[in-house]
């Protein structure tokens, strides 16, 4: 095994055994093959620096490179953006761990050589992030190669196999350029993604966005600070904030919406599809203290003498997502509230029950305009998980749940 | 008929002039509020200047001089203004700690460097902190066994067990204790025209002993320490570019009241000791013994309030600094909002500074001159290379954009990086060679 840092730096001779110059760089060439080192540079003081292939590279030992071919068959350098600088791309800088769901620096990376027909190839295989590659990195160069491995082996590893690696490349074309995928990012539970976001700098927090799709970004994003969100928010340009913000709940999209500056947010919401930039106008219009102003508008509301089979195939029939579902809203013939029906309730009873009997005692329900301290005082009083929110003249309009009583009280703290 | 239609004319005017005054109140408190969003970093840093070595450094400065140095104090705000506002400006653009960018840009070795000399010279200066705690305690009456463990523990609590906001909040409310100075001061009845006088037009004295407390002034008042603070101050408030400039309002307010209040402890010694004679104090708990007979016992006790109240300040940031800087360079995690399992080697550092930095002062027979001079001495060779380093960053345009220095800020900065290093240099020259003679923190021996 090798390290980046025995291999940059290392001095290189061609097939006659002439000195060519030393490794300024090592390459990846991630559209040809992930982790294969591709290409290295070679600095010659005065001279303009040469390209090495990696099938003319014939032996690598710490420190010194074997090349196949003389120095006049190599290519003169000319930079490439697709190409992965291990020395300016990975080294000291920070990527993510995905399997680790967290943000490390990167002090060295290992380094497989595999012998195919006379030449040698190098692949990275993992990233070094503990004190090890740290000690080689200080000593290099100060110390004989073997000196530092003795000592390297006898501290604590901290390594994170390459296919775990994300990069953090700010701008997206060069994502593009250098084939990098979110994938094993994206697959993570989005309060990790925040957790990850919170980590890094602006920018490159803007370019892991847009890297994201649009769902998982809506749903890491809704697990940012508040402050966070704005500001990621306020970076996107209009339309893909529009995007992001339609796969909120209604009411995580207007608590967004609300705390962007005016400009922003009307740019957001002329961007936003007509009828979900309608339903978020309609809770912006409540007071971000009251009740309206905590409710999602996404319930499920039945007539009071539905039968429970009746509901659960219109559940089912309307394929509502299950954490829209804490409780089902009845009402009477004229539309107002008749009573909640726990989801729980639903599956313990027979399919012919009809929903009243089903209801939850007392009635609760709380006016839209209530203060936000009365919902906790119910939330608290009788346990709920959620909660029907009415309009003045008792129709219900949304529910709150709660998790939205959490966050709210969690902010306060 | 008439008389009416005035009546409700005028009524209707004081009726939006009362709403006219009614909005901009408003937009007065929310400009307030985004403002106070911001402060912090550039407040804390700037006052956390005036720790228990530079408030030795002032007193000796006042008390040798008397109002001759005040003119000095011009362009320290200055320098320090500029230091700083690099410095914060960085923090808001790009959004990384001092230390990352350090690290991303110049590589391991040098950021490994750059972090020894941090915990050297911060090392010592908690040894002053904590030396700080026990003179004034003594004052109060209260043996060092009791108040430097007591103050160790107090400040570790406060780390540990708090968030960032509520830390920040205590560190502001230390920023206000510094207004005792001004009482001292004001009790001390100095006199406030040749004060005045002597900050912009000054009579200049040429000797060593002048030159010596001057390279001392800037020694103690720029520390590189500071640099990484305020920037990753910033970088945690998540301040960005939107809010620039409050953040610049923040370190030019830091800035400015730090000088303010090294202007009231150099006047309060000079209206007292200096024109008494006892101008060979070199510390500050002897200054407030000796201020007890010419202002009052009051003086006496706000200026070791005040010491006691910079003392604690400083003990708590500095190891909380430097182990954050230790942490963000070489990669470890960091940070106050972090618990003690998700960043165990920032909490061991943090600790292991205070534990040590207060067990140095309770040892009998600790070298503890050698410790400060020595940690001075790292201090002046490190400050150089941060400065530089700093310069180097500021000016790349891939890291800042548009926010690069202009060719005067340039010149500016590079004229106060340049007279800062001499003089550090020549104070570093000075405590090798004669070390005795310089108003250094190594006087806070003094007491122990």
């Amino acid at each position: 095994m090798l390290h980046a840092t025995e291999v940059i730096g290392a001095q290189t001779f061609d097939s006659l055994g002439n000195y060519v110059g030393r490794i300024k760089e090592i390459f990846v060439e991630p559209a040809d093959q992930p982790n294969r080192v591709a290409r290295m540079l070679i600095g010659r003081g005065q001279y303009r620096p040469l390209v090495a292939r990696y099938d003319q590279i014939a032996s690598v030992v710490p420190g010194r490179i074997g090349l196949t071919t003389d120095e006049a068959a190599l290519d003169l350098y000319r930079p490439n953006e697709a190409w992965l600088a291990v020395g300016k791309d990975l080294l000291d800088q920070q990527i993510i761990d995905t399997n680790g769901r967290k943000v490390v620096r990167v002090n060295d990376i290992d380094l497989s050589d595999h012998r195919t027909n006379g030449n040698t190839e190098l692949r990275i295989t993992q990233v070094d992030v503990g004190l090890p590659g740290a000690v080689r990195r200080l000593l290099q160069g100060v110390v004989p190669p073997m000196a530092i491995r003795r000592i390297q082996e006898k501290l604590p590893p901290r390594k994170i196999l390459w296919e775990f690696v994300n990069l953090i490349e700010p701008d997206p074309l060069r994502r593009v350029k250098l084939r990098l995928s979110s994938q094993k990012l994206a697959a993570l539970h989005p309060a990790d993604i925040a957790d990850i976001m919170e980590e890094l700098s602006p920018d490159e927090r803007q370019g892991l966005i847009g890297s994201l799709d649009e769902e998982t970004a809506a749903e890491a994003i809704s697990e940012l600070d508040k402050r966070l969100q704005t500001q990621v928010m306020e970076k996107l340009d209009p339309e893909q904030a529009a995007h992001i913000i339609e796969e909120m709940s209604p009411d995580a999209a207007a608590d967004l919406i609300a705390s962007l500056d005016s400009e922003t947010s009307k740019e957001v919401l002329g961007e936003m599809e007509h009828r979900e930039a309608h339903e978020v106008e309609q809770l912006l219009k409540f007071g971000p203290d009251t009740a309206g102003g905590m409710m999602t508008t996404e319930i499920v509301v039945v007539s009071e003498d539905a039968t429970r089979g009746e509901v659960v195939d219109y559940i089912r029939f309307h394929e509502i997502p299950p954490d829209q579902i804490d409780n089902v809203v009845l009402i009477n013939k004229d539309a107002a509230i008749a009573g909640t029906v726990p989801v729980a309730r639903l599956l313990l009873s027979g399919s012919d029950q009809r929903m009243s009997e089903l209801s939850f005692e007392p009635l609760l329900s709380v006016k839209a305009d209530a203060h936000d301290k009365d919902v906790f005082e119910l939330f608290d009083k009788y346990n709920l998980r959620s909660l029907t929110v009415v309009s003045r003249e008792n129709h219900p309009i949304g529910a709150i749940t709660v998790d939205d009583v959490v966050n709210r009280m969690h902010a306060r703290m | 008929m008439s008389e009416t239609e005035t009546n409700s004319g005028s009524l209707a005017v004081w009726k939006t002039r009362g709403q006219n005054f009614m909005r901009r109140t408003r937009m007065t408190r929310r400009r307030l509020a985004l403002f106070l969003a911001v402060v912090g970093p550039g407040l804390i840093t700037s006052n956390v200047d005036n720790d228990a070595g530079g408030i030795a450094t002032y007193t000796a400065a006042g008390a040798q001089f008397g109002y001759t140095l005040l003119w000095l104090l011009v362009p320290m705000t200055i320098i320090l203004y500029v230091s700083e506002e690099m410095c914060a400006r960085m923090g808001v653009i790009t959004g990384k700690g001092l230390s990352d960018l350090i690290r991303e840009e110049f590589g391991f070795r040098s950021t490994f460097f750059v972090m020894i000399a941090a915990l050297a010279v911060d090392l010592g200066n908690t040894v002053a902190e904590f030396a700080g705690v026990a003179a004034s305690m003594q004052i109060f009456g209260v043996n060092k066994f009791v108040s430097v463990p007591l103050a160790g523990l107090a400040v570790w609590l406060l780390v540990v067990k708090g968030s960032y906001r509520q830390v920040e909040k205590i560190f502001l409310v230390a920023c206000g204790f510094y207004l005792s100075y001004v009482v001292s001061a004001i009790l001390a009845k100095p006199d406030w025209l040749v004060a005045a006088k002597e900050t912009v037009a000054p009579t200049l004295h040429f000797n060593t002993e002048y030159l010596m407390i001057i390279t001392a002034l800037v020694g103690t008042t720029i520390a590189p320490w500071q640099f990484f603070y305020l920037q990753a101050g910033f970088v945690e408030k998540r301040v960005g570019p939107k809010q620039y400039k409050h953040a610049r309002m923040d370190v030019l307010v830091g800035s400015i009241s730090c000088m303010a209040i090294v202007f009231f402890i150099i006047v309060a010694c000079a209206a007292t000791l200096h024109k008494n004679g006892m101008t060979n104090i070199t510390d500050a708990a002897q200054a407030a013994e000796a201020l007890a007979p010419l202002a009052g016992k009051w003086a006496s006790l706000l200026f070791a309030f005040g010491l006691l109240n910079a003392s604690l300040f400083a003990a708590s940031i500095l190891p909380l600094s430097t182990a954050h800087v230790i942490c963000e360079g070489l990669g470890f995690e960091a940070g106050i909002d972090r618990k003690l399992k998700e960043a165990p080697a920032f909490y061991a550092l943090y600790t292991g500074l205070i534990v040590v930095g207060g067990g140095i002062i309770l040892l009998p027979k600790a070298p503890l001159f050698k410790i400060l001079l020595w940690s001075q001495v790292a201090n002046g060779v490190w400050l150089p290379v941060v400065l530089i380093f700093v310069m180097l960053l500021i000016n790349r345009r891939d890291l800042m954009g548009d926010h690069t220095n202009t060719w005067a800020f340039n010149l500016v900065a590079w004229a106060a990086s340049i007279i800062t290093i001499i003089l550090t240099v020549l104070f570093v020259y000075s405590l090798l060679t004669d070390p005795g003679s310089t108003g250094m923190s190594g006087t806070l021996l003094h007491w122990l």
